[in-house]
């Protein structure tokens, strides 16, 4: 048991460490401002796209049957698309899958 | 100063509130996953709160539950995550020109894709005060919720247990669809990620690399296929 629990700590640690030097390299790295045109678009597109990609199709293949998932992914879309909030977006996509199910 | 410090920081909780309720239902049903592998809920508070990281830990608990070699929990936080390497590069433009070292990395720190996207969002450069307000905020949900995930999600049956599971998405989508709506490039790209990530989850070989993996190749591909055929205009000041 103690070996165990020894175990699974150095498990979190290197988590930790890993995740964490992750985000501080390129700041520490990167000095002042990129003025190159294709990076700055580049880092412009990244976080939207990687989103994109863990949403779909991940999303729909969380649920046991993939109607669900779907339609709350559209109705998220929509939502969101009018200007509703991360939380009522999240509760919308939530409830429609839990009254589907 | 203090006045100007101060409203950062407000608007950092004002921002950030949204935010740590929808963490709390994601780690709650992340913290049903950690029990799996046997941590605690002073462990799972403890991974949640110094990572933040959602795809990262879930990762991270699925490979404790079947104790998994240590590299393979390094190669999988360094892929599954290196999307905020991405994010840290594009939130150094962010950064007011002589802000001190320290304040740059306790910024990187609080990258996540939420407060990330908020931060991003910002209009001019983003205050540091006003990250930490946010980050701190949502970390106290997120790593609370992972907590009591872990004591009492065993006790919730699992189609609800599912239905919370939606809210990782409803957020990314929440992030993703606003700016999408603004900028018509940025609306394109959303539109290949969704059909080319399609087509990798079900094409021969692609479709056997971890997801992790796919994400960080299509993200590096459709980004720059982006920058290069719609690239941003230049000197907007610290707008990339």
């Amino acid at each position: 048991m103690f070996m165990e629990q020894h175990r699974i700590l150095i498990y979190i640690l290197l988590a930790i460490v890993v995740t964490n030097l992750i985000r501080v390299i390129p700041m520490v790295f990167i000095k002042g401002q990129i003025s190159n045109r294709f990076v700055r678009s580049f880092l412009y597109y990244v976080p939207y796209v990687t989103l994109a990609v863990m949403t779909f199709p991940d999303m729909i293949l969380a649920t046991p049957t993939p109607w669900p998932s779907l339609i709350a992914l559209v109705i998220g879309m929509i939502a969101a698309w009018f200007r509703l909030g991360l939380l009522p977006v999240a509760a919308i996509c939530c409830a429609i899958v839990y009254l589907m199910m | 100063m203090m006045t100007g410090n101060w409203k950062h920081i407000i608007h950092g909780f004002r921002d950030g509130f949204p935010i740590a309720l929808g963490y709390f239902a994601v780690s709650f049903s992340l913290g049903i996953i950690a029990a799996k592998a046997g941590l605690t809920s002073g462990q799972g508070f403890l991974t949640s709160f110094f990572t933040r990281a959602s795809a990262g830990e879930y990762g991270t608990y699925s490979l404790i539950s079947v104790r998994a070699a240590y590299a393979e929990i390094i190669a999988m936080c360094l892929v599954v995550n290196l999307r905020y390497m991405l994010m840290s590069a594009a939130l150094s433009q962010k950064i007011a020109p002589g802000t001190p070292w320290i304040k740059r990395i306790l910024m990187a720190c609080c990258i996540t894709d939420e407060v990330f996207g908020i931060s991003i969002a910002h209009p001019g450069y983003t205050p540091p005060s006003y990250m930490y307000a946010a980050a701190l905020l949502s970390t106290l949900f997120w790593a609370s919720g992972c907590a009591i995930g872990i004591t009492a999600g065993s006790l919730l049956p699992q189609h609800v247990v599912t239905a919370l599971s939606m809210s990782l998405y409803g957020m990314f989508v929440a992030i993703f669809i606003p700016p999408a709506r603004r900028d018509r490039n940025v609306l394109y790209a959303v539109i290949a990620s969704f059909v080319l990530s399609g087509i990798c989850a079900v094409a021969p070989v692609v479709s056997q690399w971890s997801s992790g993996m796919r994400t960080v190749v299509l993200t590096i591909i459709i980004s720059a296929v982006a920058a290069w055929l719609k690239p941003i205009k230049t000197n907007v000041h610290g707008a990339a």
